[in-house]
């Protein structure tokens, strides 16, 4: 691919944690990649492993995962199971050789600003090394 | 060791004998095994309460039109038998209703579990073209040998747990060579034992595991890795799942006859699943073509999602794909991938919880702390 080329990153965030510290981000005028689409679930136990699947059979580049921290999740153990969701689907991507390295799970509190733009940064430009997906110019998914 | 029940019949009527005895003192309300239908045209698992319809039944014959998992599981699903039944399943077919049991579809509550140390089933094309027949006899002489049957299902011959574990009475059929004969029958539980009581034979004492198993428990295992090898899907990428999906038809029978396939309505059969066209635009501005039906690579992965955990490797999938896609092969590898990354072995004991919706607080702390 050319120069150009602008990672396509899809976050799904806790609503009351990590979309709370995107937003603490957003205001404290922190800066974030802009290649991140957020979108936002009541929980990261809400996060199908099904909408992870389908993103990356979209061609998405990268898929992050966040949630509260362990102990604190508002619904007790939706990030429990996340955590046991997030192993399965590497075990799947890896088993299929899908770069299971482009998909990565979090834990930010709503006033961890700074986390936030860290691991989101730092997760764009590990992806930007890796390149963009074989999967998104595949027209037999 | 375990009680040993020793049957002076072959192995094919020794079984038979004990299902007669079981229905005819009333021990038991019914039998579900496999019974041949128009001169065996037909072999289909059959539930049976009156003794002279064992006639026709085939409660060996290599072959498995369902998986009986399911079957027990939809009998039970509402609530558990009343009454005793005896089933006749093949170890795969335990395990699949076990993992069915855990998650409340079906009960294991008056059944009474007879199986046997498993040589495999043949192909069901194997019925439909006529050489179903033709192979038993190379069949029984190979499961005396202790030989590998190189034409059943790849996935008996590459399965590793064709010992039941789950089963009440086992009639031990590999690398038994006098199995024309002699049928040798462990009673392994209790309940096993009651039933069979007074039941004409000599009662001994015997360990099931014997070398005979060991050496198939090798041949399985060799097999399996071969088989796993060739598949070579962790190398390949998109372009391997393309290879090998690419031709499916979206028929979905490989789900319709998975017996771990839990959901009542499946999610890709479903209204939320359904392609609007407007989803496919930016799909379309950017790749200038699609595949019709697309979704397809989809529903793979998703059903890896779902089931890999709970994978048993019964091979119905296979068995049923009209383009030959060795997807039982692809299942029981990424499932047992799956399986070990939870420590998990399907089907094995109905108290271990399926390791979704369970947790530690302690497990897998470095996950999301980089
Ligand atoms: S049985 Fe074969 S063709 Fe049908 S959905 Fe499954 S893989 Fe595709
Ligand atoms: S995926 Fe295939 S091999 Fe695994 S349990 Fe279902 S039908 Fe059997
Ligand atoms: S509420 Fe944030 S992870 Fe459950």
């Amino acid at each position: 691919m050319n120069d150009e080329y602008t990672p396509r990153i899809v976050g799904f965030l806790c609503n009351w944690c990590s979309y709370t510290g995107a937003d603490l981000a957003g205001v404290s005028r922190l800066k974030v990649p802009p290649s991140l689409r957020i979108i936002r679930v009541m929980c990261s136990g809400r996060i199908d492993p099904l909408f992870v699947l389908k993103a990356f059979l979209k061609g998405i580049d990268g898929v992050m995962m966040m949630g509260c921290h362990p102990g604190e999740c508002h619904y007790q153990k939706g990030n429990y199971n996340a955590r046991r969701r997030f192993i399965l689907l590497q075990k799947i991507l890896e088993a299929f050789d899908l770069e299971p390295e482009r998909l990565g799970i979090w834990w930010v509190s709503a006033s961890e600003a700074t986390k936030y733009a860290k691991v989101t940064t730092e997760f764009a430009k590990e992806i930007e090394k890796i390149g963009p997906s074989p999967v998104a110019n595949e027209i037999f998914l | 060791m375990s009680k040993l029940l020793k049957i002076n019949k072959g192995v094919d009527e020794g079984t038979k004998a004990l299902l007669e005895y079981l229905l005819e003192k009333d021990k038991v309300e019914g039998v579900i095994t496999l019974k041949t239908i128009n001169a065996n045209q037909g072999i289909c698992y059959s539930l049976i309460t009156k003794p002279e319809e064992l006639k026709d039944a085939v409660p060996l014959i290599p072959y498995m039109p369902n998986n009986e998992g399911k079957l027990l599981s939809r009998l039970t699903l509402r609530e558990p038998l009343a009454d005793p039944i005896a089933v006749v399943a093949r170890p795969c077919e335990l395990r699949a209703f076990i993992e069915l049991v855990k998650r409340n579809q079906g009960s294991l509550k008056n059944y009474l579990f007879i199986s046997h140390t498993c040589p495999g089933v043949y192909p069901l094309e194997t019925n439909v073209n006529g050489s179903l027949e033709k192979k038993i006899s190379q069949y029984w002489n190979k499961t005396k040998n202790t030989e590998l049957i190189q034409d059943t299902r790849p996935a008996c011959k590459s399965c590793i747990h064709f010992i039941p574990d789950n089963a009440d009475i086992i009639v031990s059929l590999i690398g038994e060579a006098d199995l024309d004969n002699n049928c040798n029958i462990f009673l392994s539980t209790n309940k096993g034992e009651e039933f069979a009581a007074g039941i004409e034979g000599e009662i001994g004492e015997k360990e099931l595991e014997s070398k005979e198993i060991n050496l198939m428990q090798n041949k399985r295992e060799e097999e399996r890795k071969k088989l796993f090898e060739e598949t070579n899907i962790e190398t390949k990428g998109i372009e391997g799942l393309i290879e090998y999906f690419g031709k499916c038809i979206g028929c979905h029978g490989c789900s319709n006859v998975c017996p771990i396939c839990y959901c009542n309505l499946c999610f890709f059969d479903s209204q939320p699943n359904e392609t609007q066209p407007s989803w496919s635009e930016s799909d379309l501005d950017r790749k200038g073509a699609l595949r019709l039906p697309s979704g397809t690579i989809f529903y793979h992965l998703g059903r890896l999602a779902h089931i890999s955990i709970s994978c048993i490797g019964c091979g119905m999938c296979t068995d049923v794909c009209p383009v030959n896609i060795p997807i039982s092969t692809i299942f029981s590898k990424v499932g047992e991938s799956v399986q070990k990354a939870f420590d998990y072995s399907p089907g094995m004991d109905v108290e271990e919880p399926v390791p979704f919706g369970i947790y530690k607080e302690e497990e897998f702390t470095e996950i999301g702390e980089q």
